[in-house]
């Protein structure tokens, strides 16, 4: 496909500020400054960086459990992010909701979702609702292997497709969900081999090469604002860490991360990007260099936002304790 | 004695009736090799094979469903939901096919199920990991529902629970799993419907469920270095309820507290306090109290989530107050 320098710079900046936001939360989550769990999206930059790279602010997002890199994706700040991931007053959600919550609504960023398949239906009714106001936003459902296993994915299709939504259901394959196989869960090897029984189109990228799910998302993302209705993408992945931070692993061996971890997408744009003389290696560092300050600041920054005063603790249950 | 925690207790429970009864089989996500996130049913696939511990796809409503049509047709399903929050998920099969299948069907079909779900908060897992629902589903007809606090109980009390010919949602508090407790050697059930006295007292009743028995006890501690005797039930099934003991407890001591960590509002707390209320009336010094969880979203912050539930500091102020000492 051809892409413009831009565009392979402006991707490679996002998967490389996912990868290293996660080993920061991933690190300063051992230490026990965060609370709760963690799941890591490490691995998977490039389905978040390649779908993302063709919406607007104004298109829709509905995320999982592993939101972080949607979030990113999808323009949140990283200083808010931190901050919520942290509990803190200045979080993205004042703390209420933390990282599996993270929502942003100037950025389209309808929020993580702790129920597997949560956000699926959601996704569908933005879609719904741009058609209905007559606008040309898409909207976006990221969701597991796992979570296309739940009926709501079935109902979610089915009523897309009737009404021809501009909705984009991304299925992030990572192999796994929690310990259980995609393999051992799924009737069928290829998620998106699915959608021939909503009669949409069904198609499916390597998440290992960025520039492929860029290219799948541009035709999903065309369909879905000139009016043609909605498709399922499925994105081949893996993630790299451990279901949440702290996860034994049991499930799977050194030999077969290995073998899977070698083809990072991150790596191979990067080797791309030199190749190409987009960017020299002091670019590269430089860009690393920024990104890890921001990162620092957003730590910085969570540190030292307040815990939420428990006195508030009842606002914002319903809209009208917020309006004064 | 020997001493188990919770998590073992449970365990034990599954398998003894896994190798008692051929008809009993567990289902849910990660139960097999993973031995769910909490690693309760750690090993049990290593004895009873892949076909009795089965691992399923995310598909809660799906498997519950199931479990009610194999439990109709001769088995006794034990099914495995992770989070007491994904109850939601299930409402239907359990509410309107598992709890009305006998009745509706004149008595001809019967649905010997078992839900194991969690329950609590405190464990910084947000407002859809942490939520305690056992009022909704106590609130159907044609539901049992058992919230064990004690690893002795968990254990006798899950027997039961496969055994019985209902429905029964068996409710665990992830914050138990690693409490140990004595569990008593050898095979033994505990019936469903009778309270148990977890520390008898005279100045007040505090009835307290699942993981409210524990902060109840520290809470009646407190009070005993005050001049306090406090009396501490656990009525460890909400369906069916052994009201003559709280009655009984309340009916001693002329003061009545009931702790419990669903939402407070319509919840749990309310039925167990309004038993109270009607039967004990003339034996009561004072109105009943209720200390539930706050009627928020469970929230992600540790601070605010400290304060949405019951701890030995506020059930210890209730009952202070009760008995006129502020
Ligand atoms: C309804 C529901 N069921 C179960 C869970 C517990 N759980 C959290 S993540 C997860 C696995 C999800 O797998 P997948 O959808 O493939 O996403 P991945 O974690 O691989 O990104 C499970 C079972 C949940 N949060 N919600």
């Amino acid at each position: 496909m051809d892409v413009s320098a831009d565009t392979l710079r402006s991707l490679h900046r996002t998967m490389l500020t996912i990868r290293l936001f996660e080993q920061r939360v991933a690190r300063e989550f051992r230490t026990g400054e965060i609370p709760g769990f963690v799941h890591m999206y490490i691995g998977e930059e490039a389905v978040a960086a390649g779908i993302c790279a063709n919406l607007r602010d104004d298109d829709y997002v509905t995320s999982t459990h592993r939101g972080h890199g949607h979030c990113i994706a999808k323009g949140c700040e990283l200083d808010a992010m931190m901050a919520e991931i942290y509990g803190r007053e200045d979080g993205l959600c004042k703390g209420r909701g933390g990282s599996m919550h993270i929502a942003d609504f100037s950025r389209g960023m309808l929020g993580a979702n702790a129920i597997v398949g949560g956000g699926i239906a959601l996704a569908t009714g933005a879609g719904l609702a741009a058609t209905v106001r007559g606008t040309d936003q898409v909207a976006v459902a990221f969701f597991g292997d796992g979570a296309a296993n739940q009926g709501v994915l079935h109902e979610s299709l089915n009523l897309a497709a009737i009404w021809r939504l501009p909705v984009i259901y991304v299925c992030e394959n990572n192999g796994f969900a929690e310990s259980t196989p995609a393999a051992y869960a799924t009737s069928v090897a290829d998620v998106a081999s699915r959608a021939a029984g909503y009669g949409i189109p069904g198609t499916i990228a390597d998440g290992r090469d960025v520039l492929e799910v860029l290219a799948a998302a541009r035709d999903a993302v065309a369909r879905a604002r000139a009016g043609e209705g909605p498709t399922l993408l499925e994105v081949k992945t893996y993630r790299f860490m451990g279901h949440f931070e702290g996860d034994p692993e049991k499930y799977r061996d050194d030999e077969e991360r290995k073998e899977l971890t070698a083809n990072d997408a991150l790596g191979s744009l990067e080797a791309r990007i030199l190749a190409d003389g987009h960017a020299s290696e002091a670019d590269l560092d430089a860009l690393r260099g920024e990104i890890e300050a921001a990162v620092d600041h957003a730590v910085e920054f969570a540190r030292a936002s307040a815990f939420p005063d428990p006195s508030t603790i009842e606002r914002y249950v319903y809209p009208e304790q917020v309006a004064q | 004695m020997p001493e188990l925690t919770f998590a073992q207790a449970v365990n034990q429970a599954l398998a003894e009736e896994l190798r008692r009864d051929d008809t009993v089989f567990v289902i849910g996500e990660d139960v097999a090799e993973a031995g769910t996130p909490f690693k309760v049913l750690a090993g049990l696939v290593d004895e009873f094979g892949p076909e009795r511990v089965l691992d399923s796809p995310i598909s809660e409503p799906g498997i519950t469903g199931l479990g009610v049509g194999a439990a109709v047709t001769g088995m006794r399903p034990v099914v495995d939901i992770m989070f007491g929050d994904f109850l939601t998920l299930v409402m239907d099969q359990l509410a309107n096919q598992a709890a009305k299948t006998h009745y509706m069907s004149g008595g001809k079909l019967k649905v010997p199920l078992t839900l194991r779900t969690t329950m609590g908060a405190t464990r910084r897992s947000a407002a859809q990991h942490s939520q305690s629902l056992h009022a909704w589903v106590a609130h159907v007809p044609g539901l049992k529902v058992v919230l064990p606090s004690t690893p002795a109980d968990a254990k006798g009390l899950l027997k039961t629970a496969i055994r019985d010919d209902n429905p029964v949602v068996f409710i665990e508090d992830k914050m138990d799993y690693a409490v140990k407790g004595e569990v008593p050697d050898g095979e033994y059930t505990i019936p469903f419907g009778v309270a148990d006295v977890k520390r008898e007292g005279e100045d007040v009743t505090i009835v307290a469920t699942s993981s409210m028995v524990r902060v109840a006890l520290a809470a009646a501690e407190q009070l005993e270095t005050e001049g306090i005797s406090a009396e501490v039930i656990d009525p460890r099934t909400l369906v069916p309820l052994d009201r003559d003991a709280l009655i009984a407890s309340a009916e001693k001591t002329g003061r009545a507290i009931v702790v419990d960590e669903g939402h407070q509002s319509y919840g749990a707390s309310a039925e167990l306090a309004a038993v109270i209320a009607e039967r004990a009336f003339y034996s009561l010094d004072a109105p009943v109290r209720r200390l539930g969880a706050m009627d928020v979203p469970v929230p992600f912050s540790p601070p605010l989530e400290d304060e949405t539930v019951p701890t030995p500091e506020t059930v210890a102020a209730a009952a202070r107050q009760l008995c006129g000492r502020t």
